[in-house]
């Protein structure tokens, strides 16, 4: 049985589109990025739950790397959460069994997610479109095999009670608000690099690949490697959240290598909006929003996201980013 | 290691036909869907589950027994399967593929949540129906007669099911119409009301398996959810289009998940997975798939 | 960097704002909270059930003392995730006022619960999950355990079988840290009183069909499968267990860890003859009946568990302490009372909560009755053996309590 007749690579979702206007972009994307910045200052300020903030800002890189992957470079990894839930248990391992202090753990943790990512790159890359999800598909659950029998992982129980450490062992992070700025300065440091990967060449080339490969091809470049890059950083910086995040709650659990999890950060990243670049932010910070304040409902959680993704890919495909660009006639 | 008696490894390889049965089944269905309408049904499993509790409920509020189950329970999920063709998928079929797996990821979501809060996690139970009690001893083992049932009834449905696509009229319709639709419907044949009902149907025979594994497993509301990722496997190894690979690598899946069992317990839900990635980088249009 | 600066700043003015007023009891309430899994496989067993059991404890409290005390219950849902149960205790403890935290099934996410009202000095009273732990290296002054363990599942039901005539045993693990935890710990229960482990199948988690393994255990033709897993595992294993026969051809099977709405899930048909260790049976004396029978009828009809009655049960312990010392903010020493107070109640009956936090009542090994001996839904256990309190829980010094002064 073949297919239906269209184009071989599968056209690239729709991201939200380039608006054609006169505005700098960049001096719309410092101006959010300001406010975003004076947002996650503010917040706890004003008595926001601190681990709350943190944990949306976790979440938020986690869906910025996802989204340099899917959104820019049109490839829908369905496994990412073995570099959130591998990193995890990275970086928990070296804090409370190597005892190293945080900053190392976390850097330990995204070293080891670029090289699973490179691995799984190469072996992902080699096909397109639903194969290739499916193969990251595939590895992220032979990853969580390997993270439900390896010894040092603990299986069900995770690892528990990390300790928080001595940033450069002078600061104690478990005093919330050195923690929060260590976050903070991890998230936008992350998000930076994001940005300058995507305004680069290289990010302007893997563009380029995803909305028309074969003139990519045409023009000389290697999109196979272009595409590995580009997985092996959404991994790393994937991992630079999960290894925050570990250190943050002092926990690496089976939940950040479960599908499910590989299936909320294309959710955040969805509603927030592919291929915007404060979308995933959004995104992020919406979903763990509703898990959080509507805990008491239990199963409720799951019909929303739901609904939320059925909306989305129905009327609302642009995300609320994208929509709100769209609107404002700027590229967001 | 490879002491294993003679008489275990038989046994564990009939009990893997048997779940080989469910997985070809549900990869029939899911192969169906994908091969002539191209979408990525993720919530193929919700409604193997809904099929399942459509038996439980049948049973539980109308007294209506296994047998009739088997009929009504599919042809409603069936229905509601194509309502939600027909208002929601419809309006994907210009997008990429990647829109129905999200649309469809999102349908099993709800369907799942909303069962959860009405049921529980618990699962509940469901009789074996009384003609098919007992077993048979085979000398091996003890072959219970429900599960051999499984195993014939799955066979039928899945032949019965390649036969017409493969080698009736309106199978080939079917095929056409997945080739050149608008050539199709210049024969004056309805093209989108034959893609309604062939979801329909898809969605059909994941309920069917849900009623027959009614029995079997708990009727739980996240039967659906563990069991869709390895059928996706199934179907990916099988070829996504191909309906005999679909049965093919079901039967066999279950077979190797059922060797495995014995040899290295651990490891058995996720052979499928290393299997599919070995298949999908060497042949990777799957194993019966046609090579575009 | 400005930043950094600034950061520096907040900590600092965080550290000077940081000293809330300690009143003894704030504002005269007393705010706890009921953890449980409201949606996933405990639900039934705990969930609902347990914030009702509260309700009923807070209730009794006040009309039997006439205390002065006004108690706040709040309720959430971990989803049996160590990350939500323990980001949970933390908002609880710091945002909203909470002092105690009960019930908490699920090991992973007890651990974890476990450490955060450790490191906010508050206190948990757990009545759901299994792990030995929490009285055992992961003790803490602030956690009291209720209602069963590990250990006390290994040695009730493993040294009962073993006495009754089941002295060979095959398992059918599920492979996480409870189920291998419960299998170490009855292994050394069978082989200690005699009897020989001849298998073991380390069963994936997620599994739901359990045939090929069963068919295992059939094979080893060992008297006993023991089922070390707990929820949809057990359910499924016993259900697919009588499809082949398995009872019926003279081999019994004794789960480790069985509550009676999994029994109510089965049906008697399908579970009669399994065998299984309870810390409280709703028919036992007439204490429980009564009690359970209020249980039932705000429960929609459904009967409690052991993990409901540990609920209703340690609370109203916990409340005795504090209203005693009239402080609920420092929870070592809310705990310190609970361990000084005898426990008095009608569900558990006279007992003692010992200095790793281990509370001591006695254990029942009941069996399934068979269809034709049960008189009504809900009236589903035998009698078989009491265990005596003394003897039903890890001896003090071998669980490696670092508050245990040996």
């Amino acid at each position: 049985m073949s297919s239906a007749a269209h184009t071989s690579t599968g056209s690239a979702p729709v991201s939200a589109s380039a608006v054609a206007s006169t505005h700098n972009p960049a001096r719309t994307h410092a101006l959010v990025f300001a406010i975003m910045v004076v947002i996650l200052v503010g917040a706890p300020l004003l008595g926001v739950y601190p681990v709350f903030m943190m944990k949306v800002m976790c979440f938020a890189l986690f869906a910025c790397a996802f989204n340099l992957l899917l959104g820019f470079g049109g490839l829908l990894s369905f496994g990412h959460a073995m570099f959130l839930g591998g990193a995890g248990y990275a970086a928990a391992h070296a804090a409370k069994v190597w005892g190293w202090t945080p900053e190392l753990a976390v850097a330990f943790a995204t070293l080891c997610t670029a090289v699973l990512g490179w691995v799984a790159g190469l072996l992902a890359i080699r096909r397109q479109g639903i194969y290739f999800s499916m193969i990251t598909l595939a590895l992220a659950q032979m990853v969580y095999f390997f993270a439900v029998q390896a010894p040092f992982t603990h299986g069900e129980d995770g690892i528990q009670a990390v300790p928080r450490g001595h940033l450069f062992g002078l600061i104690d992070l478990s005093n919330t608000w050195a923690m929060y700025c260590f976050v903070l300065a991890i998230f936008l440091g992350g998000f930076a690099l994001i940005y300058r990967i995507v305004h680069s060449p290289f990010g302007q080339v893997l563009q380029a690949i995803r909305e028309n490969e074969p003139r990519a091809i045409s023009l000389g470049y290697d999109a196979d490697k272009f595409k590995h890059r580009a997985f092996v950083l959404s991994a790393a910086l994937a991992g630079l959240a999960g290894g925050t995040k570990a250190i943050l709650f002092q926990l690496a659990s089976l939940t950040d290598v479960h599908w499910g999890m590989s299936g909320e950060v294309v959710l955040m990243t969805l509603l927030g909006g592919m291929g915007t670049i404060f979308g995933p932010v959004v995104g992020a910070a919406v979903i763990v929003t509703m898990q959080n304040y509507l805990a008491e409902l239990g199963s409720w959680v799951t019909v929303v996201q739901g609904v939320i993704f059925v909306v989305c890919v129905l009327v609302f495909r642009r995300g609320i980013v994208g929509e709100l660009g769209a609107l404002l006639k700027k590229s967001l | 290691m490879f002491d294993i008696p003679i008489q275990a490894l038989m046994g564990q390889l009939l009990i893997g036909l048997i779940n080989g049965s469910f997985y070809a089944l549900l990869s029939l269905g899911l192969a169906v869907i994908f091969g002539l309408l191209n979408i990525i049904n993720f919530a193929h499993g919700a409604f193997y589950m809904m099929g399942a509790f459509g038996a439980y409920l049948l049973l539980s509020t109308l007294g209506l027994n296994y047998w009739w189950s088997l009929i009504i329970a599919p042809v409603v999920v069936g229905a509601i399967g194509m309502v939600l063709e027909r208002t929601m998928l419809k309006r994907l079929y210009q997008l990429d593929h990647l829109y129905g797996l999200l649309l469809t990821f999102g349908l099993a979501l709800i369907i799942q949540g909303l069962f959860r809060n009405q049921y529980g996690s618990s699962g509940l139970p469901y009789a074996i129906p009384s003609q098919l009690q007992g077993g048979q001893n085979l000398g091996f083992m003890f072959l219970p007669n429900y599960r051999a049932w499984v195993i014939v009834a799955s066979l039928v449905v899945c032949l019965l099911t390649w036969f017409v696509i493969e080698h009736t009229r309106l199978g080939g319709y079917l095929r056409a119409a997945t080739e050149s639709p608008q050539l199709v419907q210049a024969f004056g044949i309805n093209v989108p009301r034959m893609v309604t009902l062939t979801f329909g149907f898809g969605v059909a025979l994941a309920a069917l398996a849900g009623v027959m594994a009614a029995p079997i497993y708990q009727v739980s509301p996240l039967m659906g959810a563990d069991i869709i990722i390895v059928v996706f496997a199934v179907v990916v190894i099988g070829g996504m289009g191909s309906i005999m690979g679909a049965i093919v690598t079901g039967f066999g899946l279950g077979l190797i998940e059922g060797l495995t069992k014995v040899f290295y317990p651990e490891a058995s839900t996720t052979a499928i997975f290393i299997i599919m990635t070995i298949v999908l980088l060497v042949r990777p249009a799957g194993l019966f798939g046609a090579q575009k | 960097m400005k930043r950094k600066l600034l950061c520096s700043l907040i900590a600092g003015l965080g550290l000077v704002a940081g000293g809330a007023a300690q009143a003894a009891i704030p504002g005269g309430v007393v705010k706890i909270g009921v953890m449980s899994d409201m949606s996933g496989p405990y639900a039934d067993l705990a969930g609902q059930g347990s914030v009702l059991a509260a309700r009923m404890a807070v209730e009794d409290y006040l009309k039997a003392t006439k205390s002065k005390l006004k108690v706040d219950i709040v309720s959430a849902d971990h989803q049996n995730k160590p990350d939500v149960g323990s980001s949970i205790a933390r908002k609880w403890y710091d945002s909203e006022g909470v002092q105690a935290i009960f019930d908490v099934p699920t090991s992973s996410v007890a651990l974890a619960v476990n450490d955060v009202t450790k490191e906010k000095n508050k206190v948990m009273v757990n009545s759901g999950a299994g792990s030995s732990d929490l009285t055992g290296k992961a003790c803490t002054p602030n956690t009291v355990h209720w209602t069963y363990d590990t250990w006390m599942l290994a040695h009730g039901t493993g040294s009962a079988v073993v006495k009754n005539g089941g002295d060979t045993w095959f398992f059918l693990t599920a492979d996480y840290a409870f189920g291998q935890a419960l299998e170490r710990d009855t292994s050394e229960v069978v082989k200690a009183a005699g009897g020989k482990v001849l298998g073991s199948v380390k069963v994936p988690m997620g599994t739901s069909d359990f045939s090929s393994f069963l068919l295992q255990a059939q094979g080893s033709k060992a008297k006993i499968i023991g089922l070390a897993n707990a929820g949809a595992d057990t359910t499924n294993s016993i259900k697919q267990a009588a499809e082949f026969g398995i009872v019926a051809g003279g081999q019994k099977l004794a789960g480790l860890l069985v509550f009676i709405t999994d029994v109510h899930g089965l049906g008697l048909k399908t579970a009669q003859g399994l065998q299984l260790t309870e810390t409280f049976y709703w028919d036992h004396d007439d204490g429980t009946r009564a009690w359970s029978k209020r249980f039932a009828a705000a429960n929609g009809g459904k009967y409690p568990t052991m993990v409901h009655a540990g609920v209703y049960a340690g609370l109203l312990h916990y409340l005795k302490a504090v209203d005693a010392i009239q402080d609920d903010t420092d929870g070592a020493k809310v705990v310190a009372e609970m361990k000084k107070l005898p426990t008095d109640d009608p569900l558990f009956g006279k007992g003692m909560i010992r200095v790793d936090g281990r509370k001591i009542h006695p254990a029942y090994l009941f069996e399934v009755k068979k269809p034709s001996e049960s008189k009504g839904p809900w009236d589903y256990y035998k009698l078989q053996q009491t265990i005596p309190a003394d003897k039903a829980f890890r001896p003090l010094n071998e669980g490696g309590c670092p508050l245990v002064k040996s």
